[in-house]
């Protein structure tokens, strides 16, 4: 509940201005809310820029050299939609729990459990190395789905079942999957010692343009995957189910006030539990289609923080699964320019300086500011 | 009557507003409107529900800027930007809902966003302002009470209070007494009184047209963002002319009400007990029945279980004891749904926190009871087409007035957003339904069509049982009456005597009543 009428206290005293914040009553129109983060990313590549001047780099060569090492050619594109794919999967993953405002930040988690379903179907071997490659496809997939489905069951039945903060558990199962993929890594699938497993069998491999590439030659080289095949049409059934779905009308409720869904009829545990489920599902995905299209074979350090950004990508895409699309392949480009540049911190303080402008922007939106000269007020 | 009326020939003009123009997206919510407010009365604004009184105050009290127009407060020129400017200017409104902070004391709210005190600090000197400003006007609050323990009205005191110690000497009441008790609107009178005789002018806004009756000076009439009557004088006006120069027609205010039928047994409650939100007895035994094509009224002072009473009957709250039943089966402690599938409905009490979803469409809400069913549903997916329809059929029986079903209903005017409910919880033909305060921030015309809703549902054959404050509504719609204090049901009236209804009311039984003969009495 809001205090008073929402003001928040100013500044004042040595500051010959008055900067006031009041919240704004009245709704803004949609263009300000687009104009203000488009604002926002201009600002935060302008922050961005002061800085690597001050530490004596060109800006405008860096910037160049990101556009072009994430755009620049269809090979770079390609890499970036590589990056792009489990982030559109985790963004999914995100935006589905949020929307019902279930806090699930163990996407990182279910997707080391997804990516850990998908292997242990290969290493096993529950399918045989010369089984078909669409067999292996829909096995895995399958695997990985289910995977990380049951990985977003336990933090969800312990919501329904005791009231436990998802946050918490959410947060407290990633260290365990990271420790139980280890146990695999290092004791269980080890090759010859060393802390990964054998390279997967080609039949096992999502499908890659370049594997096209002796009949387009246009292909050749190019590593995009199948997973992003799967993760477009995963946004799609992700759209279906939040705007034309009965399951997505009764989240959106849920989501907007749990007390009038419960006065309609609606089994809020349930639904908490089935949220929590398909979350875990999508970052599952996320993880099987890492490990079976870029990586190989089971392996620590496979995602450098797909779960985390993820989250970040749900939240500015306003939970629009399309919208999640595209700001996967913007973060896509700047972990892809992050390779590419060095320091390699600079495309990483960028992304940090862009998240923070933007949810700084959003206080634009809800509050009003006005500067006033600073007189004695009585 | 008036101090400042009687002495001065013409009173001081304190607000002047001229030719103000608001519009919102679709509505033209104000229409060049003018608004004089003279010092030391009190001023009722009227108006049919979405007439735009809400936002004409809300100008006033720097919430929204008017597209054009001028404003004089105390004779000199104001443009607010915020509310911080209007309660400097000496402007201070008071919403329906209020915004206090329920885990603090009264005091701690008074001083919450002000420069003084700089620090929690000797809390007690400012205690003793609080309570002395309290005297002065007559509104009497204990400044170390948790707001959380007050009553709803003395939360509204708290309200005023906050106001006046940040020096309002304007101040607007929208819909003031819609959330009081009866007792409680007589004491917000009093205040109210006192307030403008020490030289504070009130802009008042109800429905209620006894009450405008009764406190007014003088009164305004919007229609459609347009004024209709300005600055008339109130007193001796009927309440006949006052639902004509509000909605424009002759409101008829005695419903012809056909002899009941009452058929088979609808809802049968045995021994119901249940604690309330601070885990304290709420029900304590209640039993009765209701009946097919009968509406049963349930009388009492705010608080005596009526909330409860209702909560348990629609699957949202559970009972520690006892049986209800609904066309034969037991659904004591199931969820709402259970409820929902034997045709229960429900008018809720409170509207924003349990009868609607704020930020979701006109259409979402509507169809909350009835999305799983054809056609609106196809079997997994949602239809949103028949949605829109159906949510379009609904704006136009109920009247609800808005620019489009997909305008979130946070936007929508108090009435409008209490047709939503009305046009969702009747269109489904219940077969049993329990309405709290169904008519409250409906304006005369709304009513009387809500009124007539009933009795047809009733005729139908729909059982249904009327929470209300408002005896008058009660006795004139309800077939027998069941009064309740103190969590337990203390008899039934059926002649709609009022005296006894107030005996049982303050705690006298039925039995007690008839051995002390207290109806020869009367
Ligand atoms: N913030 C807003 N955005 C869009 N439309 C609005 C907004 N506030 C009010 N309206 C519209 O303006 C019109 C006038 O609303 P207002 O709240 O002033 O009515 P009212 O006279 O107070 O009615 P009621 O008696 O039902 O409270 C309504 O049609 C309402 O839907
Ligand atoms: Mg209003």
């Amino acid at each position: 509940m809001q205090t008073d009428s929402g003001k928040i206290p100013s500044n004042q005293g040595i500051f010959p201005f008055r900067i006031k914040f009041e919240e704004r009553i009245s709704d803004v129109p949609k263009w300000y809310t687009f104009a203000i983060s488009f604002g926002a990313v201009v600002f935060a590549l302008l922050i961005g820029a002061i800085i690597l001047w001050l530490a004596g780099g060109n800006p405008w060569a860096t910037y160049a050299h990101i556009g072009r090492s994430s755009f620049g050619s269809i090979g770079v594109f390609s890499d970036t939609l590589v990056k792009a794919t489990p982030l559109i999967l985790v963004g999914l993953a995100c935006s589905v729990a949020f929307r019902m405002k279930l806090w699930n930040i163990g996407a990182e988690g279910q997707f080391f459990i997804g990516a850990f379903a998908a292997s242990a179907v290969i290493l096993i071997p529950i399918l045989p190395e010369t089984a078909p490659s669409w067999l292996f496809i829909v096995v895995t997939a399958a695997a990985g789905l289910i995977g990380g489905g049951l990985y977003g069951l336990i933090p969800g039945l312990l919501k329904a079942r005791f009231n436990v903060n998802e946050v918490i558990s959410t947060l407290m199962l990633n260290y365990i999957a990271i420790a139980w993929n280890n146990y695999f890594i290092f004791a269980v699938w080890t090759e010859a010692g060393f802390q990964m497993s054998k390279v997967f069998p080609q039949n096992s491999w999502l499908p890659r343009l370049t594997d096209l590439g002796s009949k387009i030659p246009a292909f050749r080289g190019l590593t995009t995957h199948f997973g992003l095949v799967l993760a477009i049409i995963a946004a799609v059934i992700v759209w279906l189910i939040l705007y034309r779905s009965r399951w997505g009308y009764e989240i959106r409720l849920i989501g907007d006030n749990p007390k009038a869904a419960t006065y309609a009829g609606i089994p809020i545990k349930k639904h908490i539990v089935w949220v929590m489920v398909l979350s875990g599902a999508l970052a599952g995905l996320a993880g099987m289609s890492e490990i079976t299209g870029v990586v190989h074979r089971f392996q620590g350090a496979i995602s450098p923080g797909y779960g985390f950004t993820g989250i970040i990508v749900a939240w500015l895409a306003k939970l629009n699964p399309f919208a999640v699309i595209f700001v996967s392949i913007l973060f896509g480009a700047l972990i892809l320019a992050g390779r590419e540049i060095q320091p390699s911190g600079v495309p990483k303080m960028i992304q940090g300086v862009i998240l923070v402008s933007l949810i700084a922007s959003d206080f634009l939106v809800r509050y009003k500011v006005s500067i006033s000269r600073q007189r004695a007020e009585a | 009557m008036n101090s400042t009326l009687d002495s001065q020939n013409q009173p001081r003009k304190v607000v002047e507003m001229r030719d103000i123009v608001k519009r919102f997206p679709g509505v033209l919510a104000n229409d060049h409107v003018d608004f004089d407010l003279l010092e030391g009365e009190i001023h009722a604004l009227l108006g049919e529900n979405g007439a735009g009184k809400s936002t004409l105050m809300n100008i006033l009290a720097g919430m929204y800027k008017p597209e054009s127009g001028s404003i004089k407060v105390h004779g000199k020129p104001v443009t607010f930007t915020s509310p911080r400017d209007a309660i400097t200017a000496g402007i201070g409104m008071i919403h329906q809902h209020f915004m206090l902070v329920p885990s603090q004391t009264v005091t701690e709210n008074i001083l919450l966003g002000l420069d003084e005190p700089r620090f929690i600090m000797d809390l007690k000197n400012y205690d003793q302002k609080i309570i002395e400003l309290g005297e002065k006007f007559g509104l009497p609050v204990d400044p170390t009470a948790k707001i959380w323990q007050l009553s709803v009205g003395e939360q509204q005191r708290v309200e005023i209070l906050k106001m006046l110690y940040r020096g309002a000497d304007i101040l607007i009441m929208d819909e003031p007494t819609a959330v009081l008790a009866p007792q409680e609107i007589d004491i917000l009178f009093i205040t109210l009184r006192n307030m403008v005789a020490l030289g504070k002018s009130v802009i008042f806004i109800s429905h209620k047209l006894h009450e405008v009756q009764k406190i007014a000076d003088r009164l305004t009439v919007l229609r459609k963002g347009k004024i209709t009557a300005s600055g008339v004088d109130a007193k001796g006006k009927s309440r006949a002319e006052l639902a004509r120069l509000m909605v424009g027609r002759e409101v008829i205010f005695n419903l012809d009400k056909k002899e009941a039928k009452p058929g088979k047994v609808v809802l049968k409650i045995e021994n119901v007990h249940c604690l309330n939100d601070k885990n304290l007895k709420a029900l304590n035994g209640v039993s009765f029945e209701v009946r097919s094509g009968e509406i049963v009224g349930l009388a009492g002072v705010a608080g005596n279980g009526q909330k409860e009473l209702a909560d348990v009957l629609t699957g949202l709250r559970l009972c520690s004891e006892g049986t209800i039943i609904v066309q034969g089966e037991n659904i004591v402690n199931m969820d709402a749904k259970a409820g929902i599938r034997h045709g229960v409905s429900h008018v809720p009490e409170d509207r924003t926190h349990v009868g609607t979803a704020p930020n979701l469409s006109v259409t979402d809400n509507v169809i909350m009871k009835n999305y799983y069913k054809k056609p609106i549903a196809r079997g997994w997916m949602l239809h949103s087409p028949s949605a829109d329809k159906y949510a379009n059929e609904m704006k136009e029986i109920y009247d609800i007035v808005v620019p489009s079903v997909e305008t979130p209903v946070r936007l929508l005017s108090g009435g409008n957003l209490q047709r939503v409910i009305l046009a969702r919880e009747i269109s489904s033909q219940p077969t049993f339904m329990v309405a709290m305060q169904p008519t409250r921030g409906l304006d005369v015309g709304a009513i009387e069509g809500v009124q007539k809703l009933l009795l047809l549902l009733r005729d139908a054959g729909a059982a249904i049982l009327l929470i209300s404050e408002e005896l008058e509504e009660l006795i004139s719609l309800s077939d027998r009456i069941l009064v309740i204090y103190e969590g337990e049901i203390m008899g039934e009236v059926t002649d709609g005597d009022i005296g006894k209804i107030g005996l049982m009311m303050t705690g006298t039984r039925q039995e007690q009543l008839e051995s002390m003969g207290v109806q020869d009495a009367n």
